[in-house]
């Protein structure tokens, strides 16, 4: 039920750049923005004052586990998390059980997203079962809207069906995003394969088993023209093909992870199955080069790969437990405490180029004007806080960063007109 | 001495020498026609053996007994393991019953260090995990190299000597504890393999490296052969064991090369004519690396559990 709202005392930061402004939101869009704006009768204020009103934040990859394992988190509880990080939209991942590789597994998710807190776009699935053996109906998911294909959890191992998969999504105006993992290569590796791993008894993967799919993929698209995009670029080598692909005109994209630039493989010397994560966390210049990725647009978009587990399975042996850290309630935090980036830039990683990857650009990342569809959030860039998994919207609690002071908060969302977080608390 | 013994790297030079300095009344004691001391009467070892070990098993429990601690044994064949119990319930559920120790050996790397997370007041013992450590096997390789020098009148200590380790370095926890261990008592550690078996970063190791074990073997103090599994050759990283015995078994025409004080040891169990001809095996020292590791591990126990510091 849409809301009216006025916005107060903000300075709003969106691709046309920033400026102090009121925003009032009714029946869902934005109706007015400009300064000292008289409230509509019986609009509810919402205070920003020293605050960075912005679009939404747009998340291309979120696990929300649903349907499957709702143990581990649901549709509803992903998206109260994702509300509170800021976001207002999710890309969701079709590696659940059943895959989404159906029209019917992407309606039945669709369906639940209509009733969470913010938008929730499904992502379908390239392959089959996520088999890599047959393609799966990719017309019949983009007629109900599915704009992102993905066999995430594991890469397209051949190359010839990889190559039809693009061909034939260029057809339907889609856009396949890979998870570049050479099965081969990574061996079952359960970290990434350097001096850690060595010294710790694990068996590693190299950067080259995730380089090597990147490209692969970027020939394929240079023999397709199909768009690729690359889903949670982690090693220097992939953010310099990618760049180097990008130079040379080819139509890829690039997303990073934010514990692929604020952690490294020396925290698995714990052995706490909490920093196991696919790809894995890698060595400090691998760090350096996301970070440089993210702030020469090599890499388009910070993605979450919020991928909820339950505490059994992050107690198993490290060799055992599933990959997989929480993002949401923690990324744009991360991103500003630990990128020395503006905050218009870190926002535009967040938000609007995200939701143009997505193809949400219609209803998400702005810009903040009158006529748009109301999806904003806001954010005191001051605020510091303390991670405490106990506190989290998730119903898993597996966050890397137990104990982490950031700076940066979210104080409200406003997720298609109504303000789903308030005071930095969910309001649904 | 920490709370636990996880690593190697929790001793030190000092807490190693403390451990095999100790370790020498042991093998006293453990001559006596009763093998047997009151220090830990009253304490409670509990033995979780997730992976299976005979003689690793047998070691620390008859080093529990000769200490008069009471013994429990868990082994994860006969365990509610199969009822889908978790590790950490198996843990919490067995410290809960009284014990003061917990020596855990576990196929997987890591594991002794969550146990020692989940534990509220027992020592927890690594008592091997996955490729990673196996501290008390180098604390006894330690010992018996000490032993076995002094006994050739030979000297003291292992400050000087060359170590060869030889064979899958890369799966090896043995090798791993071994390094460190031998590096800390001022040994020159060469490790000897094919670089298939060879860890894939050797960043931070106090080692060198080398292919052409005839061209080592004379140089070498101690040649220490580690066990090679059979399913290294599924994984393409041997050619076969036939290849792998021609270039890196210590044969009985290769072991000419040994000088006369060199020692010979492997931490079991054997693959006669594999990584070590069947005369050669029998000059070595492995039989007395068994008999000093009850000792070590004796005094490993004491003083992680003993009222009084050896």
């Amino acid at each position: 039920m849409a809301e009216t709202l006025v916005l107060r005392g903000g300075r709003i930061v969106d691709v046309n750049g920033t400026r102090p402004a009121d925003v009032i939101v009714a029946g869902g869009i934005v109706t007015a923005v400009g300064a000292d704006l008289e409230a509509p009768a019986g609009a509810t204020a919402l205070d920003a004052t020293g605050c960075v009103v912005a679009p939404g934040l747009v998340d291309l990859h979120t696990h929300l586990r649903e349907p499957g394992r709702e143990e581990a988190e649901t549709v509803e509880t992903g998206a109260r998390a994702a509300a509170l990080g800021g976001y207002t939209a999710v890309v969701a991942m079709p590696n659940t059980e059943p895959a989404v590789d159906s029209a019917a597994v992407v309606a039945q998710v669709q369906d639940l997203g209509r009733r969470a807190a913010v938008e929730v776009a499904v992502a379908g699935a390239i392959t089959v079962g996520r088999r890599g053996e047959r393609l799966t109906p990719m017309a019949e998911m983009a007629a109900l809207g599915v704009h992102l294909f993905t066999d995430d959890g594991a890469g397209v191992q051949d190359a010839g069906l990889m190559r039809r998969a693009l061909e034939y999504a260029s057809g339907l105006g889609v856009v396949l995003a890979q998870h570049c993992e050479d099965n081969a290569l990574a061996a079952g590796g359960q970290m990434h394969e350097g001096a850690w791993a060595s010294r710790l008894g694990i068996p590693g993967q190299p950067a080259e088993a995730e380089e090597l799919m990147v490209a692969r993929d970027i020939a394929l698209c240079r023999l397709t023209g199909a768009p690729v995009h690359f889903l949670h670029l982690s090693t220097a080598g992939s953010v310099a093909l990618v760049r180097a692909a990008k130079a040379a005109g080819l139509p890829v994209t690039a997303e990073a992870a934010p514990h692929h630039f604020t952690l490294t493989d020396e925290s698995v010397a714990s052995y706490d199955p909490v920093f196991k994560v696919n790809p894995p966390l890698r060595g400090a210049t691998d760090v350096e080069a996301v970070r440089a990725g993210l702030a020469d647009g090599t890499l388009d978009a910070i993605a979450t790969d919020h991928a909820p587990h339950p505490p059994e399975a992050k107690e198993l042996p490290f060799d055992q437990a599933p990959p997989g850290m929480l993002g949401l309630e923690t990324a744009l935090a991360l991103a500003l405490s630990e990128l020395a980036l503006p905050v218009e830039a870190v926002l535009a990683l967040l938000s609007w180029r995200p939701a143009r990857i997505a193809g949400l650009g219609a209803t998400q990342g702005g810009p903040v004007a009158a006529g748009r569809p109301a999806n904003l959030c806001v954010i005191d860039p001051e605020a510091r806080w303390v991670v405490d998994p106990a506190r989290m919207a998730s119903r898993s609690r597996n966050t890397p960063y137990a104990g982490r002071e950031l700076t940066g908060r979210v104080r409200h969302t406003v997720a298609a007109g109504v303000a789903v977080v308030v005071d930095g608390e969910a309001r649904r | 001495m920490t709370a636990h013994l996880l690593s190697i790297a929790d001793l030190g030079v000092d807490g190693i020498g403390k451990v095999l300095r100790l370790a020498d009344r042991f093998v006293e004691v453990n001559a006596r026609p009763i093998p047997k001391v009151p220090a830990l009467r009253g304490k409670t070892v509990a033995s979780l053996f997730f992976e299976d070990s005979t003689r690793t098993r047998l070691s620390f429990e008859t080093a529990a007994r000769r200490l008069s601690a009471d013994v429990l044994t868990f082994s994860a064949g006969s365990s509610s393991l199969n009822k889908g119990e978790s590790l950490r319930d198996t843990v919490e559920t067995v410290e809960a019953m009284g014990v003061d120790a917990l020596v855990v050996r576990h196929r997987s790397s890591g594991v002794p260090w969550q146990v020692a997370r989940w534990a509220r007041r027992a020592a927890v013992v690594n008592g091997g995990d996955g490729w990673h450590e196996h501290p008390t096997q180098a604390l006894l390789d330690c010992y018996t190299i000490r032993a076995e020098r002094r006994a050739r009148n030979l000297g003291e200590g292992l400050g000087g000597l060359h170590v060869g380790i030889v064979g899958d370095i890369r799966h090896s926890r043995v090798a791993r504890s071994d390094v460190l261990a031998f590096g800390a008592l001022g040994a020159r550690v060469t490790l000897a393999a094919p670089p298939t078996l060879l860890p894939p970063s050797l960043e931070g190791w106090d080692v060198e490296v080398s292919h052409d074990l005839d061209g080592l073997l004379g140089k070498l103090d101690v040649v220490y052969l580690l066990r090679l599994q059979s399913e290294r050759m599924t994984e393409a990283l041997l050619p076969s064991l036939r290849e792998y015995t021609a270039t890196y078994g210590l044969t009985a025409q290769r072991a000419e090369r040994l000088g006369p004080d060199t020692l010979v040891m492997h931490p079991g169990p054997v693959n006669r004519g594999v990584e070590v001809a069947s005369d050669v095996a029998d000059r070595s020292v492995i039989t007395h690396q068994v008999a000093n590791g009850v000792a070590v591990r004796m005094a490993v126990l004491f003083l992680l559990l003993g009222m009084v510091d050896g």
